[in-house]
Order: C-alpha cells, then sequence, then structure tokens
C-alpha cells in the first residue's frame, strides 16, 4: 500500500514539474493523434457527406461496411499496417516500419471509419430535413453540401473530438507498428503498458493521470459544444 | 409564366395512384384554392406543379413550356412545415437571396422582415421561433425571391390568429401585384377569404374549377357539397 502512496506521490511530481520525458511521450502522443485525426476527417468528411447525401446501387453494404468497419480490432489493424509496411510488404521500399508515420497510419486506419459513420448518419439525417427546400431553391450539390457541413458543424466537431478521444487511447495497432522505441515512437499508452510490466509504476500512473485528463477534457469540450448546439438550436 | 396548362396528369406514389388524369388551365393571376379532403392530391398536385416531383404521364405547361431550371427559379414554394436552416433568422434569408444573387445586405434583411413582423428577432435562432414566427421567415424568404408564382402548401395550418391574418394579408398583396399564388387549404372560411378560384380534387381527380363566388354557392359535385356543409367526406 505503501508502494502505492509513493508511486502516486512521485506520479504527481512527474507531471507538475513537466519532467522532460514524460512531457516528450505525451508530445509524440498528441502529435501522432492529431495528424492522425486530421488526415481522417480530410477522408472521412466528404466520404460521410457523399454517403449520406446520394443514393447509388450498393449504397447499403457501403453503409454496411463502413459501421462494421467502426469495430475494427485495433491489433488487427496494427497486424495488416505491419504487413504492408514491413520489408516484405508492398509499401517495405518506403521504410516506414516502427516510425510515427507508420502510427499515424495505423490510427487513421482506425478512425477513418469511425469519422466515416458518423458524419454520414448526421449529414444524411439533415439532407432529409432540408431536401425538398434545397430542392425547390435549385441549388447546385456543391452548395448543398457546404450548406450540410456549415449546419453540422458542431455535430461534426464532437465527431472529431470523439475520432482523438479513439487516437489517444489506442494502444494495439501503435505498439505492432511502432515498435514502442524510447524518443522515438514511444507514446502514453505504449509506455503506460511497458512501465507497468517494469514495476515503474510512477511513470505509468504520471501518464496514466495525463491519459485521463486528457479523456476528460475531450469529454467536456464534447459536452460542451452539444450543449452549445442545443441552447442555440444549431444542433 | 401563365397560363398554366395541366394535361391528363398522372402520379403514382408507393402505395398507389395519387393524382389520376387531371386537366385544367390557370390563365389569369390571382389566388387559385386547391381544396379537397384529406388525401385528396392536393400537396402532391402543388409538388407537381413546382417539379419537386416527377410527372408518371401527362404534362405541365407554363405558358406553353415544360418545367425546367429557370422556370422553377420563377416560382416559390412555402411548405406546410417550414424548413428553416439552423441559422438565425437573419442568415436564413441572407441564404436564399444569395442563391439568386440578390443583394443581401442588412437593410435588404431587415425590410423583408419588417414585412412579416420579425424584424426585432432578427439574430435569433430561426428554430427558437414559435411555429407561426418560423412560417413567417419562411414566406419572407418566399417572397425575397420575387417570385411569379407563388406555391403555398396549407401555409396557415395550426397557426396562430396573427400570423394566419398577416399570411392572408400578404397573398392579397401578392395578388395585388399580379403575382399568381396557388394556395393549398382544407379551410373552407380560409378559401371564402382568399380565393379567386377554386380547384376541388377528390382522390386524385379535379371535380371542379370554377370562380370561389360559383364554388361557394353553387357547388356542382355531391362531395363538393357536403365538403362545403362540414360533412367528413370519404
Amino acid at each position: 500500500m505503501q508502494d502505492f502512496a509513493e508511486s502516486f506521490s512521485l506520479a504527481f511530481s512527474l507531471v507538475w514539474s513537466f519532467d522532460a520525458h514524460l512531457m516528450e511521450i505525451v508530445w509524440l502522443s498528441v502529435r501522432v493523434s492529431i495528424t492522425a485525426v486530421i488526415i481522417a476527417l480530410i477522408i472521412g468528411f466528404p466520404l460521410g457527406a457523399a454517403l449520406g447525401m446520394t443514393r447509388f446501387p450498393g449504397r447499403q453494404v457501403i453503409i454496411v461496411l463502413v459501421n462494421a468497419l467502426m469495430g475494427l480490432p485495433p491489433v488487427v489493424v496494427g497486424l495488416l499496417v505491419y504487413i504492408m509496411l514491413s520489408n516484405a510488404g508492398p509499401f517495405g521500399w518506403l521504410r516506414l516500419l516502427y516510425s510515427p508515420t507508420a502510427m499515424i497510419i495505423a490510427q487513421t486506419v482506425l478512425i477513418t471509419p469511425i469519422v466515416t459513420a458518423l458524419t454520414r448518419e448526421i449529414v444524411e439525417q439533415l439532407h432529409q430535413e432540408y431536401d425538398e427546400f434545397f430542392k425547390s431553391l435549385c441549388i447546385s450539390p456543391g452548395q448543398v453540401l457546404a450548406t450540410l457541413l456549415w449546419d453540422a458543424r458542431y455535430n461534426l466537431i464532437t465527431v472529431a473530438l470523439a475520432g482523438f478521444g479513439r487516437a489517444i487511447a489506442e494502444v494495439g495497432a501503435v505498439i505492432i507498428v511502432g515498435g514502442n522505441i524510447n524518443h522515438l515512437t514511444r507514446v502514453m499508452t505504449t509506455a503506460i503498458a511497458l512501465e507497468t510490466s517494469k514495476g515503474d509504476l510512477a511513470l505509468a500512473l504520471a501518464l496514466g493521470i495525463i491519459l485521463m485528463g486528457l479523456a476528460l477534457a475531450v469529454n467536456a469540450l464534447v459536452m460542451g459544444f452539444r450543449s452549445t448546439a442545443r441552447s442555440t438550436a444549431f444542433g | 409564366m401563365l397560363p398554366l396548362i395541366v394535361e391528363n396528369l398522372r402520379f403514382t406514389g408507393q402505395h398507389g395512384p395519387i393524382i389520376k388524369g387531371v386537366n385544367f388551365s390557370l390563365n389569369d393571376a390571382g389566388v387559385t384554392v386547391v381544396m379537397g379532403p384529406n388525401g385528396a392530391g392536393k400537396s402532391v398536385l402543388l409538388r407537381l406543379l413546382h417539379g419537386l416531383l416527377k410527372v408518371n404521364s401527362g404534362q405541365i405547361l407554363w405558358n406553353g413550356t415544360g418545367l425546367n431550371e429557370a422556370l422553377r427559379k420563377r416560382q416559390s414554394l412555402l411548405f406546410q412545415r417550414p424548413v428553416l436552416l439552423r441559422r438565425s433568422v437573419l442568415a436564413n434569408l441572407r441564404f436564399v437571396l444569395k442563391q439568386r444573387h440578390i443583394s443581401a445586405d442588412d437593410e435588404t434583411c431587415l425590410n423583408l422582415l419588417s414585412r412579416v413582423q420579425l424584424d426585432h428577432v432578427a439574430y435569433r435562432s430561426a428554430r427558437h421561433l414559435s411555429g407561426g414566427e418560423q412560417q413567417r421567415l419562411a414566406l419572407a424568404r418566399s417572397l425575397a425571391l420575387k417570385p411569379e408564382v407563388l406555391l403555398m402548401d396549407e401555409p396557415a395550418a395550426s397557426l396562430d390568429p396573427v400570423s394566419t391574418k398577416m399570411i392572408e394579408t400578404i397573398v392579397r398583396d401578392q395578388r395585388a401585384n399580379n403575382t399568381k399564388v396557388i394556395f393549398v387549404t382544407h379551410d373552407v372560411s380560409q378559401a371564402h377569404r382568399v380565393a379567386d378560384d377554386v380547384l376541388f380534387l377528390h382522390h386524385g381527380e379535379v371535380l371542379e374549377h370554377t370562380s370561389a363566388s360559383t364554388f361557394f354557392e353553387q357547388p356542382q359535385s355531391t362531395q363538393a357539397r357536403q365538403y362545403l356543409s362540414g360533412e367528413i367526406v370519404v
């Protein structure tokens, strides 16, 4: 019990003192996750919006597929990206394995279906509501898309935050493709796993505290955006 | 855009035929009220006239021309349930003006809003307005487009008396401006107040198309007589 108390105390002092090693890990985690989220948004927003706005044969199959991909097991994604980036894989020549870029790719693969599926649902709902009005005004598809994305902006921000929450807390995929290399690919989740196995609970706890803090902050932001959307009737 | 000639118009929905070979023509500006019991096909007819639904057979000719985008842009349809963007009252108005490349400065918008007595809520969220105010905003949006034909689908259904009166006043103003108004309603007293001529629909067929005075004083069909006397018409 005394060990735990000591670990907690050490953990807080590491956080409080902005320990350089700790901050390096935190910064890499945030950098990798934010980059992955941005790429996922660039792919997922238009894809989801297109799925929400258009009707074509096979659309339902794509929707089912995208929804199913939301539940992709991270280790499977890690394994697939590993195979693609390993020396024997089709993209081995890029020499990206065990680099932050490989981790960004793995996280992007994980988050993109989430962003796409949620965007599709939001845009489809709004599109159904606005459809006759838009048709009556003879608005071009481009203008329809821009209007839908703008009017759904608060909901789409929560989608982005949900994606970030998923990315920052992910461990399975990044440990496979990143390798948890110190000063290179060690992020919060992989460091927690490693330090716990080594018995260095102080660093693991310090990272856990920051991770929890980030998760809470993201949730608070999501709640804030939802409440803003409701109170201003924009949501 | 007149005359409007509708020939042998048919439309079938998911559950069967809705419009069954309708023929009529509208030659003059003024207010044509489309009446009939529930399920008669009034709203569907309005959507067909505006091109929101595609006809199965027959034709709709506006001044001799079939519906196209240019013609549709000269019309405006006011829905029974107003569709408002998740924006402020002013931004909703500005949106439609920008679509038609009409000046959307604050003064223009506020003038339009004052016509429907909404200038005092210009910066409020449109979705926080009451039902009557929302419909008045939708009407202001329609008027902003300066349509030659104003199609109105039960615009005053379940609205407060103030909003209803305002809508009817604007309808009369539009008539005075030579705008053709096609007004769907099942409210007989409202039809009395605004109609120049009446198109009576029943089960997707036009049973009567006469001047308002003839229709209300000497309805020809049994169904119209029953309808006007307040009986339930099925």
